[in-house]
């Protein structure tokens, strides 16, 4: 069997109705059921946060500086990964590999200053079934949540080590297209997800 | 290989470069409208309209969405309806216990 035949038989003809490749359409219903998890997390935020009397002012507790640069290292790293598909494109892989590593590096960055945002705060006193600015939820709430996106950002850069390799190891640039741009959707889904948590976790 | 040709990654490119720069600016108005300390409901209506704009610009441009297969789209919103239906089940029973609250 020769390797065109190996991908047709993995791989199914684009219809007008299906994406290109298996893989792509399996990521989308990975998201699509992640997306309901964190959807689902974030509404318990809501319910938690509209309901108490003692909720503390998020504003004031967490500080939002950090944060606020960390959202902007979250958003370089997708422009760098939309490069890291371009280059690739284009048949350049060595610049491919250097703008995955780039968005890894954003990535491992934003995991960097998640643990010190936490370690700081836990000496300050917010831990997980207690805090001194009001309802012991929100300190529940904020580490479950914000744990839940660091070890998918964590999860994303391993991915992208390994697409690194992924190219590395195929030297037609369109063998690795395909999953390169799965990659990408992951990672952007992540940098989608800290959108919506920033403002309600940080800011509300 | 989608999209390879080189006036067309131009294209994409620039379209990138606009979507960057609206996301960076719509962070900073978020961050700005939180030093307003606006009243709770306006807050969270300003700042989830932002993040919807700014999640729709990421979905759809960097993720390909605007140009994506009908089936991604659909499954999207079949989980987008489940998930809301899902989340009435806890808010009719909250309701619930109230009504059984206020008969007693």
């Amino acid at each position: 069997m020769t390797q065109a035949s190996v991908h047709a038989a993995i791989e199914p003809a684009e219809t007008p109705v299906t994406p290109e490749s298996w893989g792509k359409l399996g990521m989308w219903i990975f998201l699509a059921g992640d997306a309901v998890g964190f959807g689902t997390l974030l509404a318990s935020y809501g319910a938690m946060r509209a309901t108490s009397a003692d909720w503390p002012n998020p504003y004031d507790a967490l500080g939002i500086n950090l944060t606020a640069f960390m959202t902007f290292l979250l958003i370089c790293s997708s422009v760098t990964m939309v490069k890291a598909l371009e280059w690739l494109g284009r048949g350049d892989r060595t610049r491919c590999r250097w703008f995955l590593f780039y968005t890894a590096v954003g990535g491992a960055l934003f995991v960097t200053l998640q643990a010190y945002e936490w370690s700081k705060l836990i000496h300050e006193g917010l831990h997980i079934n207690g805090n001194p600015w009001g309802a012991s939820l929100f300190g529940t709430s904020f580490f479950i949540v914000t744990g839940f996106h660091g070890l998918h950002v964590t999860g994303g850069v391993l991915y992208l080590l390994a697409m690194i390799r992924w190219v590395t190891n195929r030297p037609d640039p369109a063998a690795s297209y395909n999953a390169v741009e799965i990659s990408g959707l992951y990672w952007h889904f992540v940098d989608l997800v800290w959108i919506f948590l920033f403002p309600a976790l940080y800011l509300l | 290989m989608s999209g390879s040709g080189g006036e067309d990654i131009k294209r994409h490119v620039k379209v990138y470069i606009a979507v960057f720069t609206a996301l960076m600016v719509a962070t900073v108005i978020t961050v700005g409208v939180s030093y307003m300390r606006l009243a709770v409901l306006l807050a969270v209506t300003v700042a989830m309209i932002v993040a919807t704009v700014k999640g729709s610009l990421v979905a759809a441009y960097f993720m390909h969405l605007k140009s994506e297969k009908p089936a991604i789209f659909w499954l999207l919103m079949l989980t987008a309806s489940f998930w809301v239906l899902l989340m009435f089940i806890p808010v009719l029973m909250h309701l619930d216990s109230f009504e059984i609250q206020a008969e007693r």
